[in-house]
């Protein structure tokens, strides 16, 4: 798995850079952001969870099984929603209250 | 390159969860300052980087810390410290409810009390727990935490800690920090061996592959004696996505299945090494592929393993949604990971006494690359940080800096400028990498030959490792990210060797999947109910087996 990033959305505050815990996203000289070494994702998608333009989505690898849904997420107070985007054009969208706990 | 040197009392190395848990203890009881080099950036670094959605060390009403201890013995089969686990146990409860004060959500009933898994499990909203802790940290008067800053080596002289040398990969710097104490939090080791996915998914595994083994690699080359390196851990993961499987096993009480739709646990053990086992070898009699049987669970059960998974593995959530089935409509299939080295699951790791002081001289240890105590889970890890910050707290009070000489400087940094200066070599970081994670996958137990060994290969295993060290002495990096992968690599064939070396050395089965030794494939506890213990000396691994230290008696170093 690894994230894509869109450069046209994207504004160059670098907190995906920074937060990444492999290092691996960069700045290039228009001062976007990208993944140097898409490979190497983890897929902790922390990078997508700071971007304050939901510039960053991240895909499931074909290896693994994915089929090019994209996801990413927003966040609302203590809403997360996880927005995941289907390939045949429809959207799926689940919302997690951060204040309540997993159940299982 | 840029050269920078720096004093401090308590040097932290690793800003994850021990780490973290540290740096507070340390704040809360003295006005020692303190750094903490994280070669990420704490605010997600470590193993709770995309989050985790239980705590699975608590005591819970009615249970003791010697329960806790009885139950990971059990699990071990007996090689476990119980001096180690007792005094983690007996903190568990106190770190998360200081986790609880700190804002981690934890899941409580109308009476408020924590609601319960199991017997030692918590149900909590974790996908924040490790920004919770940074911001904590952060906050912190007399912390200083140098983001990006990679430790390549100890300082170490006449088994006395002096400090550590550390590259800074954004400001191109080499830093050399002396410190009177030293708390090693690096974690495990991930990528010894060749990983389910080795393409282009290779990095999707179950333990952060950013942890390379540093911290085990810098007290083996240190000299500082190790113990149960010989105890890989093999999670039993959903396939591909590689996310866990307990919050099916336990949250919905999900049975291993194979393709006949027999329940085949029961037939193999409930043991973390069992399970594993189980699924292997219901695959090589012709009964796989194994799953995790959630077909029939509610849909409100659905609805609540796919809110579960975003909190912890988001990837097995999409991939459920990708699929357009739910758990409820399709067992969940799984598989074992490669094996990894992680003291806060198994045993490997610094060989500690209850203060979690190493063998080196003002060298304390905590979380997973801390030995003798696994199961260690989230709260362990912070409880391990907690000891070790108050004994180098008091350590730091009763011993001075001791200087690190020019002459070590000057050579770590010519060490750098080498690997820095372009050379005539065809082999890159990446290329080592991949060789190494097939000699470990084909002689010392990896995926390919379903986790066994022999003597012979295991040999042949050893002398490939030694060869791809020779030739890592030759790469070169173009900056310093490059220069981390370098030091990384040969990071884990260091680890790599000490692995081999005692896989070798533990002439028993104990453990199926974990070390299983074809040459010797039963348990033999005349012999082997030790510790198996090394010490690097003169450029060769000495292997040491020490007795079981006894139920309620306590090891201390005798140096
Ligand atoms: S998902 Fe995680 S590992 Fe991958 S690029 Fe983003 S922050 Fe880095
Ligand atoms: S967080 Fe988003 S906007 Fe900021 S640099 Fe990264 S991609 Fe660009």
């Amino acid at each position: 798995m690894s994230i894509a990033i869109n450069k046209q959305k994207c504004v160059g505050c670098g907190r995906c850079r920074n937060v990444c815990p492999g290092s691996l996203i960069k700045i290039d000289e228009s001062g976007k952001a990208y993944i140097k070494y898409p490979k190497d994702c983890w897929g902790c998608t922390s990078c997508i969870k700071e971007c304050p333009v939901h510039a960053i989505n991240f895909y499931l690898g074909a290896d693994i099984g994915g089929m090019g849904s994209m996801v990413h997420t927003e966040k609302n107070g203590d809403i997360l929603s996880w927005i995941i985007e289907k390939p045949q054009g429809d959207t799926i969208k689940i919302d997690i209250n951060q204040r309540e706990s997993n159940k299982y | 390159m840029k050269t920078e040197k720096l004093t401090t009392d308590i040097l932290i190395i690793g800003g994850g969860t021990a780490g973290c848990y540290a740096a507070l203890t340390i704040s809360e009881n003295s006005d020692k300052k303190v750094i903490i080099c994280e070669k990420a950036h704490i605010k997600r670094s470590g193993c709770l980087a995309a989050g985790v959605n239980a705590l699975n060390a608590y005591i819970t009403e009615g249970r003791t810390p010697q329960d806790y201890v009885d139950y990971a013995k059990h699990d071990a089969d007996g090689i476990v410290r119980e001096d180690l686990l007792l005094t983690m146990s007996e903190r568990l409860n106190s770190v998360t409810h200081r986790l609880e004060q700190l804002g981690l959500v934890i899941l409580k009933d109308e009476n408020g009390k924590y609601v319960t898994r199991g017997n030692r499990n918590l149900k909590i909203n974790g996908e924040n727990i490790k920004p919770i802790l940074a911001k904590a940290v952060e906050a912190l008067p007399n912390t200083t935490i140098l983001n990006r800053v990679n430790v390549i080596d100890f300082a170490v002289k006449d088994n006395r800690i002096q400090g550590a040398f550390g590259i800074g990969i954004d400001d191109d710097t080499f830093y050399t920090i002396e410190a009177k104490a030293v708390i090693i939090a690096t974690g495990g080791a991930a990528g010894l061996y060749k990983p389910n996915n080795p393409g282009f998914s290779r990095h999707k595994m179950w333990y952060p592959p950013f942890n390379t083994g540093a911290g085990y690699a810098m007290g083996i080359k240190a000299g500082a004696e190790m113990t149960t390196f010989e105890m890989r851990f093999i999670a039993l993961r959903c396939k591909d996505t590689i996310a866990p499987t307990g919050t099916l096993a336990q949250g919905v009480g999900a049975k291993q299945v194979n393709s006949l739709g027999e329940v085949y646990e029961t037939k193999y053990g409930l043991t973390t090494s069992e399970r594993v086992y189980g699924t292997v070898n219901e695959n090589q009699e012709g009964r796989g592929p194994c799953y995790l049987r959630t077909e029939g669970i509610t849909p409100e059960q659905d609805e609540s393993l796919l809110k579960a998974y975003l909190n912890m593995a988001p990837s097995q959530t999409i991939k459920w949604i990708e699929s357009g089935k739910n758990p409820s409509q399709q067992n969940v299939e799984i598989e074992g990971t490669e094996p990894y080295i992680v003291g806060g699951h198994t045993a490997s790791g610094y060989w500690v006494d209850t203060k979690r002081a190493t063998t080196i001289n003002g060298l304390f240890a905590g979380g997973d690359v801390a030995g003798g105590a696994p199961q260690k889970y989230v709260t362990g890890a912070l409880a391990e940080g907690e000891i070790a910050a108050l004994s180098a707290v008091e350590y730091v009070s009763e011993n001075d800096i001791s200087p690190i000489e020019s002459s070590n400087i000057d050579s770590h940094i010519s060490e750098v400028e080498n690997f820095l200066t372009k050379k005539d070599s065809h082999f890159t970081t990446e290329q080592l990498e991949e060789a190494m994670q097939s000699v470990m996958d084909s002689y010392a137990g990896g995926i390919k030959t379903n986790y066994r060994f022999n003597e012979k290969q295991l040999d042949i295993a050893d002398y490939k490792i030694k060869q791809l060290t020779e030739l890592s002495n030759s790469l070169y990096a173009e900056d310093f990210q490059e220069l981390m992968y370098i030091y990384e690599l040969r990071e884990r064939l260091t680890v790599c060797r000490s692995v081999i070396a005692h896989l070798k050395a533990r002439k028993e089965t104990r453990w199926h999947s974990f070390a299983e030794n074809l040459d010797y494939p039963n348990k033999d506890d005349k012999n082997f109910n030790k510790y198996v213990n090394s010490r690097f000396e003169n450029g060769e691994i000495k292997i040491i087996l020490r007795d079981l230290v006894p139920g309620g008696k306590s090891y201390e170093h005798s140096n």
